[in-house]
């Protein structure tokens, strides 16, 4: 299972890269694009809405069922990932790559995981 | 999970990356590594093999086991010849379904019924409650496994493993004695080309031990042809994209064939049948099994509710992405005189209307040879 050390994950299975610029963008982990199986549909928010850690922020929806994604971090929607929209199987392909939403002035729960803690999240789960 | 059954293939389906569920009180496979995408296209394009062990078969034999079938289901089993195969519905006195069955005919006096597993113990006490005459019933679910190979080119990987006499030619048709030719020793098995998928193919009914190395032996010699194995998740897209009824979604006990589009199963002209009397009085059904096309961006699942402008008209019963097709589709019941084909709708996803167009069934249909 692919875990990048320098992004933060929640235990709802999200990941979250803080960018240069200090805005923050959202993913699903390579666990969690697993356990759904192949994407076929991606519910995003819009640019401006307002997001709030623990909160859905959007869903994905496999060929058998829909799952809510949350929002690992609070703040306002800068910019969508809208090339996910017409290709959802992008997140299985390349699960950190495939951004879901990038947040401005993000605020990061001090509770996020580390790549060494969710590894170890993730076992627990079994 | 220690409470479901494994199947004779259960190992084979852990070794090969198989994700295993809880379904109908068994331990199957939902998709392997390929997913279920992947799956459904071998289906559609190759072939795919599946473990249906899960299903349930019963028996009846004696002079009167014809009598007794053709009062329990709506179909008419009076002019089938041996080794021929029949689908019905099998009601309630209501009309409500009970099931939705297989008749695959051995002898005059010896036949096979093929039941959902989720519903196998509830018609064996159906079935066994209601037998008159002299009849023999047996319940053999738990020493036969069912394995399905479905897909174009089904009929070259089964001839490599069985001789032409154990390949049935025509649809709907079966092989009782059929035998699979394999290294370690021949296997004996019903070969019926039938299917769940809306493509050519064949189920195979072996013993329970057979069913490891009939699997293999499948498997190894569609390797060329594409064949890879398939679990739950394409089986029921694929079933759905063929707009196929699964019980207990687009019918159960609640719901008439009739209702359910399945009228051309109810034979009304048959001397008597349970819930004849019930669907007569009923005539022209109220509601009716639609196929829905989503035209906006969304996929419907089950149970929820279709609109026509403001008022509910019905309630989707399946719906999935069809990954043949390529865009996503449910099925409906909905009020019979909303019914029309071409009418736009919407259907309520999680708070959300989605616009959709009520569309000829199937979805899809395999191309004519």
């Amino acid at each position: 299972m692919n875990i990048p050390s320098q992004l933060k994950y929640s235990k709802s299975h999200e990941w979250v890269e803080i960018l240069a610029d200090g805005s923050a963008r959202v993913g699903l982990t390579d666990h969690a694009q697993d356990a759904l199986g192949d994407l076929v549909f991606v519910n995003l928010p819009q640019a401006g809405d307002p997001v709030a850690a623990g909160e859905v922020l959007g869903d994905v929806e496999s060929v058998k069922a829909v799952s809510d994604v949350y929002s690992p971090v609070s703040g306002t929607v800068a910019e969508i990932n809208e090339t996910l929209l017409d290709a959802p199987e992008t997140i299985n392909q390349d699960p950190y790559g495939a951004w879901f939403i990038r947040v401005e002035n993000p605020e990061v729960p001090g509770d996020l995981l580390t790549a060494e803690e969710y590894e170890a999240f993730l076992a627990t789960e079994g | 999970m220690a409470t479901e059954k494994k199947t004779p293939l259960y190992d084979r389906h852990v070794a090969a990356g198989g994700k295993i569920v809880p379904f109908a009180g068994y331990l199957l496979p939902v998709q392997y590594g390929s997913g279920v995408i992947a799956e459904h296209m071998a289906v559609r394009t190759q072939a795919g093999l599946f473990d249906v062990s899960h299903m349930g078969e019963i028996t009846l034999e004696g002079p009167d086991a014809l009598m007794n079938i053709n009062r329990l289901v709506t179909n008419d089993c009076t002019g089938m010849v041996n080794g021929q195969v029949r689908y019905s519905p099998m009601c309630y006195e209501n009309g409500g379904v009970v099931d939705d069955l297989m008749v695959y005919r051995c002898e005059e006096e010896r036949y096979l019924l093929v039941v959902n597993a989720a519903n196998r113990g509830k018609d064996a006490q159906w079935i066994e409650s209601h037998l008159m005459g002299n009849v023999r019933f047996a319940d053999i679910s738990d020493t036969v496994a069912q394995i399905a190979l479905q897909g174009p080119r089904s009929e070259e990987i089964l001839r490599k493993l069985c001789p032409p006499e154990s390949i049935p030619v025509k649809y709907y048709y079966f092989v009782e004695k059929g035998v699979a030719r394999i290294p370690g020793g021949d296997i004996p098995c019903i070969v019926s080309k039938t299917g769940y998928t809306g493509e050519d193919g064949y189920e195979l009914y072996c013993a329970n031990a057979d069913a490891p190395r009939l699997w293999d032996a499948l498997l190894e010699a569609g390797k060329e042809e594409g064949l890879i194995p398939c679990g739950l998740g394409a089986r029921d897209t694929l079933r759905l994209e063929a707009a196929m009824p699964l019980y207990g979604h687009e019918m159960d006990e609640t719901v008439t064939p009739i209702e359910a589009g399945l009228g051309y199963f109810v034979k009304m002209t048959k001397e008597d049948f349970i819930g004849k009397e019930a669907m007569e009085k009923m005539g022209a059904p109220a509601r009716k099994r639609v196929g829905l096309r989503m035209t906006g961006r969304g996929i419907a699942r089950e149970h929820c509710p279709v609109f026509l402008d403001d008022a509910q008209i019905g309630m989707t019963t399946s719906g999935t992405h069809c990954p043949y097709l390529n865009h996503a589709a449910a099925m409906a019941m909905v009020e019979a005189d909303k019914a029309a084909e071409g009418t736009q709708v919407e259907v309520d996803v999680r708070g959300r209307r989605i616009a959709a167009e009520i569309v000829k069934l199937p979805f899809y249909k395999k191309a004519a040879k």
